[in-house]
């Protein structure tokens, strides 16, 4: 239950952070993409919540989970609740981010929890395309202009320190391995490697050296910027309690 | 940041196998395969089709509005082009 509760974690903080560039992009065609993977990873969080609530057995909704717990209790990934900055820096998280979630998901789908590998089949084609989408901006961005250039490897190097703690194993992860055959995170680490060095070269980015690593959002410790997302995210259902539309 | 306006694309979308593309719209895309992207963010997210073609609007050749009486106008008193002066036959089917 706390594996998949948090999985729907990463997708919904990921969800809210690009729910907060909706209205705010230069281009109609570029909005749109982003509002529809905002729902992507949304709708991937209802799935992954639901029966997380199911799972626990104690009658908790996905609203619920999403706007009832506190903010330790979510146990996302540091990267995902990273602001969104400028589009290079927002264009890069999606990548480091996309590029390890495409692979999780990919492991999930032939482990043995089979509701869980029926919600990554699902997410697995939402997050093939996305990664398409930002992978192909990235390119853009490192191998379009000089300041382009610069800035998607600023942003690169600004973000690489939280992409070490995706493939540090704890306790969840590895009863996942163990009793349901689910991913082995030191496999998806190669395979990530690889992938987001095939994308940086075709970028024409440098991969940041190996430096100290952040880590703590699958703890529930969490980057100074959490909080507010969390209280902008929960303020409605925390204020009126049981509102509907 | 450039006030440079992206070039427009021609969208054309093919909604089931076996028909043929239809015009949909366009998009604005910073290149050919952006386009692409553009184009299934803008005009499939419900299910509308199986295939997409995205074409540079600059590169349609289109025929000339003033030239609409020279181009089609000659066809219009010629009933004979249409196959409409065959008798059927009796119990012929699916024609």
């Amino acid at each position: 239950m706390a594996y998949v509760l948090r999985l729907g974690d990463n997708a919904l903080i990921l969800g809210q952070r690009m729910i907060e560039l909706v209205a705010a992009y230069p281009e109609l065609e570029e909005e749109l993409a982003n509002a529809n993977f905002a729902l992507d990873y949304i709708g991937q969080a209802r799935m992954l919540y639901t029966y997380a609530g199911e799972l626990e057995g104690k009658g908790r909704s996905e609203d619920d989970m999403a706007y009832l717990r506190p903010e330790h209790e979510f146990k996302n990934l540091l990267l995902v609740e990273q602001p969104n900055g400028h589009f290079g820096d927002s264009c890069v998280r999606q990548v480091l981010f996309d590029t390890f979630y495409l692979r999780l998901l990919g492991a999930l789908t032939g482990c043995s929890e089979q509701r869980l590998a029926e919600i990554a089949a699902r997410a697995e084609k939402e997050v093939r395309y996305h990664l398409r989408h930002s992978a192909q901006w990235l390119i853009r961005l490192g191998d379009g202009t000089e300041e382009s250039h610069d800035k998607a490897q600023q942003s690169l190097n600004d973000l690489w320190r939280y992409t070490g703690e995706m493939f540090v194993a704890d306790k969840l992860d590895e009863a996942m391995m163990k009793e349901f055959d689910g991913p082995d995170l030191d496999t998806i680490a190669t395979q990530w490697q690889k992938d987001v060095a095939d994308i940086a070269e075709e970028a024409t980015l440098a991969l940041p050296d190996e430096q100290v690593m952040a880590s703590g959002g699958k703890q529930g410790v969490h980057t100074e910027h959490f909080g507010y997302l969390v209280a902008e995210m929960q303020n409605l259902p925390r204020t009126y309690p049981g509102a509907t539309w | 940041m450039s006030e440079q306006v992206w070039p427009l694309y021609e969208v054309f979308i093919r909604s089931r196998g076996g028909l043929s593309h239809r015009h949909a719209g366009s998009v604005h895309a910073a290149d050919d395969q952006m386009a692409l992207d553009h184009a299934r963010d803008t005009y499939t997210r419900r299910s509308e089709g199986v295939s997409l073609w995205v074409v540079r609007s600059d590169t349609i050749v289109a025929s000339d509005p003033a030239e609409t009486a020279a181009f089609f106008e000659p066809a219009e008193d010629k009933i004979y082009r249409h196959p409409t002066f065959y008798e059927i036959p009796d119990g012929v089917e699916n024609l």
